[in-house]
């Protein structure tokens, strides 16, 4: 569609210096910043997640003692959790796409972008200082009154560590608001908007309304260890459960701050691989604000076993079920958009598959969560361990690994090696679910979650599920190779080489530093593919 | 109106358009930010909520040590406050430097008033071992008291550190009007900034009933 | 007059932002009802109107912040957009008051007896 290019001025050219990138206000600097750092959390996270499976191999806890398993879980868990999965795509993807994909220079405030990245690698570092200081062993969940009062491990350095990453999430969500309000280009209405966009204004929502929640939650565990102010302190009549109902109600619409980005980029790679538009782009434009408010109606699920009443169990449970709905329309409105679409397979298609295949299922078996009748029998199992890592690996995941191959060109403006992404994308999706699918089974057979040595008649599936994981790992580590090949001896990428619709297309690969050499007026519909 | 165009240019951000864009931008910024505060309160006041439910005697007891008079004086003074910052902001917009300056002065001098008011509090608590944990004595329910304690210290002490962050916002904006930064044209950061000192006082608007003035028909302490 | 709005042609081009002059003895109208309202939320604690002396400290507690809000916050002059974000905002906080209460209240009795 459009030549190669040779180099030019764009904002990778715009200053070589350590200073111009540590200081820069380029939302697309401050983009790739972010992809550094949570690339290196991410492999921590890996590491602690591999001596995890490498443990289950055997049922005797034979490989670390019980005491230091629970800290390799609870920081596999807060690593991932909070220095991975929330900030991965919206940070990085978001980060460089939304300004560029409304036309805009810019996010509205770039400086509090760049203390968005500060405040990640703050809160980063204290989780890593509290790592080397011994970890911590209370669960991702921190539940009270044991992180609270018992635990003898490093929960005040993690909290806060938490609580400045926290920060950086809310500010995060205020640019992309303001910004999706207040600058788009001339003639970008709101229903002109790629639905990357809708996406990440509802993920911003999430970010802005329920993060500080649980910022206070953390403060007040904080004051109880540190000031022995004792707020879920059962002793002092605390409740634990309130300490349950006020961080879940952050950390249920957390998974949809994870899952709203990955819808965005799923919208985006199915229309530009069927070249066709959306199937009923509306609903899911709509859907995805559904998803952001229902997802804060429903936290009480996780709580059915903690001895809170029945009868909001029950609400809590109907209203799981209502919030399937909306990710529902979107499965569906993405297979009409492929029916009859001229489908190709590169690799960033391929993860499209991956997704829909292993967001349904992640997706289904939380509707078996939400009956209250099935989660009493498989909650804290296995069981819900797999369904998680389904969204989160095979859904959150593969996009965030569908959407760094579709815009690698326009970010780095050089081609990667399109056999070797196929086969790490198969490689992944054999390893995701080797890895997963057995956690299933040995889940709802009832290993419990949480623990390092279980009964022997669940070996065989824990042994699956670590050869899975050892395929994983190959296959993540597989684009780490030909992307770096790519940066050094990478063909030049032109403008478009998707001939995708969107203004990110219109601009160079890479883009100039204020986006557009030529401020765009908008006219077309979006994904205007021709008939 | 007199302002010079050689420094207009400046204050015009380059990824904004025009003033009024940035404007609007800014704002928005600030209520956004502003529900985040309402959220981060509220944690707080959901837990006081649950507590004060479930032990209403025992926080009506504790609650009767707090002094109503040092609590209602900082009210009225943080009410002022927020006068003197509408005023400051209407000064602001008008162009008027020095009264700017002086509404700004006042704003940080009164929340100087309530934070002063505040330590002369927390010093009686502590004189009278109100402070939770190992010294914590409290004729009553000593138990169930100690969380409304808990909750008094941390949520005040949390509407403190916003009162001080205010103050030093403040601070910086005194110098910036003396200096004549902010004319009718461009005094964003003075309603922005106006806008976090009310919230602050809202909070403290929630807090003074709800902590101060549980049962105080019964024995007036 | 009660709005004064100007819009000036800026060296930058474009509109410049436009300003509501709120009339000064609107001020000191609102500052003179958070006054009276906070004497009277002081008074109205002393007397025994049992559980009605919550619903009155609170709705006084609101109808000072929302007199905060419109007034000296400017929302009554405000775009429907910065409405919509402060109605957000305390409606969400609502959904959390409400929501976890609703498992204490249906607990059954003793309820919130666990200490």
């Amino acid at each position: 569609m459009d030549t190669a290019v040779t180099p030019h001025a764009n904002y990778l050219t715009d200053g070589y210096t350590l200073k111009s990138w540590l200081l820069t206000r380029d939302h697309k600097r401050i983009g790739l910043l972010y992809l550094i750092s949570v690339t290196a959390f991410f492999v921590l996270g890996a590491v602690f997640a591999a001596i995890i499976r490498a443990e289950l191999l055997t049922p005797a806890g034979d490989l670390v003692a019980s005491d230091t398993y629970n800290r390799l879980f609870t920081m596999h868990g807060v690593v991932m959790v909070f220095f991975f999965l929330i900030p991965a795509i919206p940070s990085v993807l978001g980060n460089f796409l939304v300004p560029i994909m409304i036309g805009a220079k810019d996010l509205a405030f770039p400086r509090l972008n760049l203390l968005s990245w500060y405040l990640y690698t703050f809160g980063g570092f204290f989780t890593l200082w509290a790592l080397v200081a011994g970890g911590v062993d209370t669960g991702w969940t921190f539940y009270t009154p044991y992180s609270s009062a018992f635990s003898n491990s490093n929960v005040a350095l993690v909290v806060v560590g938490i609580f400045i990453n926290g920060f950086s999430s809310i500010l995060t969500g205020l640019n992309f608001v303001v910004t999706i309000h207040k600058m788009r280009a001339p003639g970008m209405t709101w229903f002109r908007m790629p639905l990357f966009i809708w996406a990440h204004y509802a993920t911003a929502l999430i970010m802005v309304l329920g993060t500080p929640v649980i910022a206070i939650t953390l403060v007040m565990v904080a004051a109880e260890r540190l000031l022995g102010l004792g707020i879920f302190d059962p002793k002092l009549g605390g409740d634990p459960v309130l300490f349950q109902h006020l961080f879940w109600f952050y950390s249920h619409p957390a998974v949809y701050i994870m899952i709203l980005p990955a819808m965005g980029i799923m919208s985006e790679l199915v229309a530009a691989f069927s070249r066709k538009a959306i199937f009923g782009y509306s609903f899911v434009a709509f859907s995805s604000l559904a998803i952001a408010v229902f997802g804060f109606l429903v936290w009480g699920h996780h709580m059915f076993v903690s001895s809170e009443s029945v009868y909001s169990a029950m609400a809590f449970s109907l209203l799981s079920f209502l919030v399937a709905i909306p990710s529902a329309v979107k499965v569906f409105n993405w297979s009409a958009t492929m029916y009859k679409g001229s489908i190709s397979f590169e690799a960033p298609m391929m993860y499209v598959f991956g997704f829909v295949g292993l967001f349904l299922i992640g997706g289904l078996t939380g509707l078996f969560l939400a009956a209250i009748a099935v989660d009493v029998h498989v909650t804290d199992t296995y069981f819900v361990v797999a369904h998680f890592h389904y969204i989160m690996v095979g859904g959150t995941i593969m996009m965030f690994m569908g959407g760094l191959h579709f815009w690698w060109p326009k970010i780095t403006g050089k081609l990667y090696n399109e056999f070797w992404a196929k086969v790490a994308a198969a490689t992944i999706f054999f390893g995701f679910n080797l890895t997963f699918f057995p956690q299933f089974i040995v889940g709802y057979l009832g290993m419990p979650r949480r623990y390092h040595a279980y009964p022997p008649e669940f070996q065989l599936w824990n042994i699956l599920s670590t050869a899975g994981a050892t395929v994983l790992a190959v296959g993540y580590a597989m684009p780490a190779l030909y992307f770096a090949h790519s940066l050094l001896r990478g063909q030049p990428a032109p403008s478009n080489p998707w001939g995708a619709k969107g203004l990110e297309w219109e601009t160079t690969s890479p883009p100039p530093t204020h986006n557009f050499d030529t401020p765009p007026v908008v006219t077309e519909p979006p994904y205007n593919y021709a008939k | 109106m007199s302002g010079t165009h050689a420094d207009e240019p400046s204050v015009l951000q380059h990824h904004f358009d025009n003033l009024g864009q940035q404007f609007e931008a800014s704002t928005l910024g600030m209520w956004l930010f502003l529900v985040t505060e309402i959220l981060f309160f509220g944690g707080l006041f959901t837990a006081y909520m649950v507590y004060r439910m479930a032990y209403p005697e025992a926080f009506a007891e504790a609650s009767h040590h707090l002094n109503i008079v040092l609590g209602g004086a900082n009210t009225a003074v943080l009410i002022g406050s927020s006068l003197t910052m509408a005023m400051a902001v209407y000064a602001a917009q008008r162009g008027q430097r020095e009264r700017q300056v002086v509404f700004l002065v006042l704003t940080m001098v009164l929340g100087m008033v309530f934070l002063g008011v505040k330590s002369v509090e927390y010093s009686h608590k502590f004189a009278e071992g109100l402070i939770p944990g190992p010294n914590f004595r409290f004729e009553g329910d000593a138990i169930h008291s100690q969380l409304f304690f808990s909750l008094y210290f941390v949520m005040t002490g949390l509407h403190a550190l916003h009162m001080i962050i205010g103050i030093g916002i403040m601070a910086v904006l005194t110098m910036m009007a003396w200096k004549g930064r902010y004319t009718a044209r461009y005094h964003t950061p003075v309603e922005v900034s106006g806008l976090y000192w009310h919230f602050v006082d809202i909070v403290w608007i929630f807090l003074f009933p709800l902590l101060y003035l549980i049962d105080r028909h019964g024995a007036v302490r | 007059m009660v709005n004064h709005v100007t819009h000036a042609e800026s060296a930058a081009g474009g509109a410049d932002p436009a300003v509501h002059l709120v009339p000064l003895r609107v001020y000191l109208a609102v500052f003179t009802a958070l006054m009276v309202l906070t004497a009277l939320t002081v008074w109205a604690a002393t007397v025994d109107l049992g559980p009605f002396n919550t619903v009155v400290a609170l709705g006084i507690a609101c109808t000072k912040a929302v007199l905060v809000v419109l007034f000296f916050m400017h929302v009554r002059y405000s775009t429907t957009l910065t409405w919509a974000v402060v109605a957000g905002g305390f409606f969400w906080l609502l959904l959390l008051l409400l929501m976890t209460l609703s498992d204490y209240v249906t607990r059954g009795p003793g309820w919130l007896h666990f200490g």
